[in-house]
């Protein structure tokens, strides 16, 4: 039994850090812009689908098309923020929400005239193997995905801590104006960082791909367990996504094996009420 | 004087002559400009056509959709003039009632339809109301051949009759393997499908004398991303048997994550649920998606007509699935076209009485004769134990239609090859 319990908590753990890697952008892109970004896991689904095509025309493992999924996401995000949203950052945030709740729904909608809505795997070789390790099977899978989210992370958080542009990117977020003062191109930091957040995004979806078929009605379902998952970690927080990430990934094993698999969505929402009503900041969050 | 004037009587037509062409004329005439009701034998019966080709049951819709195209051109050649007239439902009881009044005023015959239960019993509303025969080519509710329609008539097995056959083919198959597991896990979709499958279940399970018992019932959401849980649960249990409820992209993650867990019961059977016979769950799990068994109504394939409609489906469709969609929806069609050929007319009344009567043994689907009892149900449509083999569905049970013998326990997971 007790292996059991191992096998399940170690599974939550690796879809978690996957799940980490997808907030890590949007709470990077609220962290500098304060602008939510409502077409987060349409963002997502955008990378589950390129990864697939890219398998599909070139035999690319989703590991191996991680890059160019993120680049070409990169460049979208920079061109989005640049051509678009940067006009709507100075306006109200519900004017923001609307702005990409639409973007999200033009996404949708593509995807669905492209792909239509059957679901989509992408077949691998090593897609049914496991290591075991004593007692507790790993699925291969799921610990490369973890493996490479957890790489992608610690690479975005020395960018941040040791590049110039990185700490540039944390200036405006810290100090809007004195960036500005100090002669840093605000506008096209803002864009680099939303196009960040999208790359993040796009990565997370080539790697999510290998756990899960693609389909374009995902894309509500990852928005919303996006937000969970910075609301719990902490808004703006980049550890604090990470660790959300894992804490959902938990929750929904050990609540699905415990109680009823059907209530695993459930229990994620329970630790977010019980996290807003405890420490609404959330857990890495600062107090403002 | 008068023989004169009989010879001298003009060669061109008389008065009363010409009264009896104007009268025959005025007659054409109005036949020409009325609804053509009553039309001649050898005319095509033109069939209605109702299917949810779009909204949330489009696949399937446009499954049955392929079952009836490909009729047309199999049941000219075997003599049977057939005129399709197709609407969507767009998954819509209400749209499917709309349609179906459109249908008959445009001149339909009989109609056909409609896959789910509710659009059925809407339409077979209509069809009573306007005394138009309706022929049901799927859709499993008791209920829509127990209101005393007159015009309704199903080549469908009702839930009851698909519980029933489902569940008694596991004692065909543990006797005929000479296994018998003692436990079982039961995983089943957490949506209405799922759940009447789970009553059902549980209320056939006492009168058919099952051997094993159900150890663990395991609900999951119809939305899940990954079963990974729901599976460690169900090795958790450590029954003998899998018996699932599935649709088709869950049944594919529940095997895969089986695979992973090296999860192996002695097999995984569904007693009447899609998704393990479909094309898709072949070609993402490969040789993982053999030994898999669903107990379903299904193709015969000792009958020659079903030999004729897979070769012409698979060569018209080669990406798709030919499961029993296309069957009984094909079975539907043919059902109208025998009625309207026996008939000799596409008068309503006619037909309807031309339905009552059928006794059709050259089908596709497994069972004796199309026949209708008083309620319109045809009781002859019988189960088949389905395997999994080489990658595609073999009929393994009963033994007298099976074109394999059935395997179980299954292999492990790791000798497969």
């Amino acid at each position: 039994m007790l292996s059991i319990y191992l096998n399940i908590l170690v599974a939550g753990c690796l879809t978690g850090a996957v799940y980490g890697l997808m907030a890590l952008g949007l709470s990077v892109i609220f962290g500098v812009l304060r602008v939510v970004n409502f077409a987060h896991g349409e963002m997502m689904v955008i990378g589950m689908f390129g990864a697939f095509l890219l398998h599909g025309a070139f035999g690319l493992d989703p590991m191996l098309s991680l890059p160019i999924v993120a680049g070409a996401l990169f460049v979208a995000g920079y061109g989005l923020q640049r051509g678009l949203i940067n006009r709507y950052v100075a306006m109200p945030d519900h004017i923001q929400f609307l702005l990409l709740l639409a973007l999200g729904l033009v996404l949708t909608s593509s995807n669905l005239m492209l792909f239509g809505p059957d679901a989509r795997g992408v077949p691998l070789d090593y897609a049914f193997d496991s290591f075991e390790v004593g007692p507790v099977l790993l699925d291969k899978v799921r610990v490369y995905a973890a493996s490479g989210a957890v790489l992608l992370a610690l690479a975005l958080w020395a960018f941040f801590r040791f590049t110039h542009l990185g700490k540039a990117i944390r200036a405006c977020a810290d100090n809007q104006v004195g960036a500005q003062v100090i002669g840093l191109d605000v506008l096209k930091l803002y864009a680099v960082t939303f196009g960040i957040g999208a790359a993040c995004v796009g990565a997370a979806g080539s790697l999510m791909v290998l756990l899960v078929d693609v389909h374009p009605y995902l894309a509500a379902d990852y928005t919303l367990l996006a937000f969970i998952i910075v609301i719990l970690g902490g808004l703006g927080s980049f550890w604090g996504a990470l660790l959300g990430g894992v804490l959902v990934g938990l929750s929904e094993a050990l609540s699905g094996f415990l109680i009823a698999p059907s209530l695993k969505s459930m229990f994620s929402f329970g630790l977010l009420i019980l996290v807003l009503l405890l420490r609404p900041q959330g857990l890495m969050g600062a107090r403002q | 004087m008068t023989d004169d004037t009989r010879t001298m009587r003009p060669t061109g037509p008389s008065r009363r002559d010409l009264g009896r062409w104007t009268l025959a004329a005025g007659g054409f005439a109005l036949a020409a400009s009325s609804p053509l009701r009553f039309a001649r034998a050898a005319d095509p019966v033109k069939v209605g056509v109702l299917l949810p080709r779009s909204g949330h049951l489009a696949l399937i819709g446009q499954a049955c959709q392929r079952g009836a195209d490909i009729s047309v051109p199999i049941l000219a050649d075997l003599g049977y003039a057939v005129e399709l007239m197709n609407a969507d439902t767009e998954s819509s009881p209400d749209v499917g009632r709309t349609q179906a009044e459109k249908l008959i005023r445009e001149g339909a015959h009989v109609l056909m339809g409609c896959f789910d239960s509710a659009t059925t019993a809407a339409v077979a509303q209509v069809a009573e109301q306007r005394g138009v025969p309706f022929v049901v080519n799927i859709a499993a509710d008791p209920k829509i051949t127990e209101q005393g329609y007159r015009y309704v008539f199903r080549n469908f097995p009702t839930s009851a009759m698909l519980g029933m056959g489902g569940l008694s083919l596991l004692n065909d198959l543990f006797q005929a393997t000479g296994a018998t597991p003692k436990t079982a896990v039961l995983m089943h979709v957490n949506d209405s499908f799922g759940q009447s499958m789970l009553g059902g279940i549980n209320a056939l399970a006492p009168k058919i004398g099952l051997p094993f018992e159900i150890v663990e019932t395991i609900a999951y959401d119809p939305k899940a991303r990954d079963l990974s849980v729901e599976v460690a649960k169900a090795k958790a249990a450590g029954a003998d048997l899998h018996l699932v409820v599935t649709r088709l992209n869950d049944a594919i993650l529940m095997v895969r994550e089986m695979v992973k867990q090296r999860y192996e019961p002695m097999g995984i059977i569904s007693p009447g649920s899609p998704g393990m016979y479909e094309k898709q769950f072949f070609k993402t799990l490969g040789k993982n998606a053999d030994y898999c068994i669903t107990n379903v109504a299904w193709f015969d394939p000792k009958q020659e007509l079903n030999g004729v409609l897979q070769s012409a489906f698979e060569a018209a469709h080669p990406e798709e699935t030919y499961e029993l969609n296309v069957g009984f929806t094909f079975e539907a069609v043919l059902v109208a076209a025998d009625a309207a050929k026996r008939a000799g007319s596409t008068d309503p009344q006619a037909l309807t009485e031309a339905l009552r009567a059928t006794n059709l043994s050259n089908r596709v689907m497994l069972g004796g004769p199309i026949s209708f009892d008083e309620k319109g149900q045809n009781l002859n449509i019988k189960s088949a134990a389905i395997q999994n083999r080489d990658g595609r569905p073999e009929v393994v049970l009963p033994a007298p239609n099976a074109t394999m013998e059935p395997v179980f326990p299954m292999p492990g997971w790791g000798s497969r090859g």
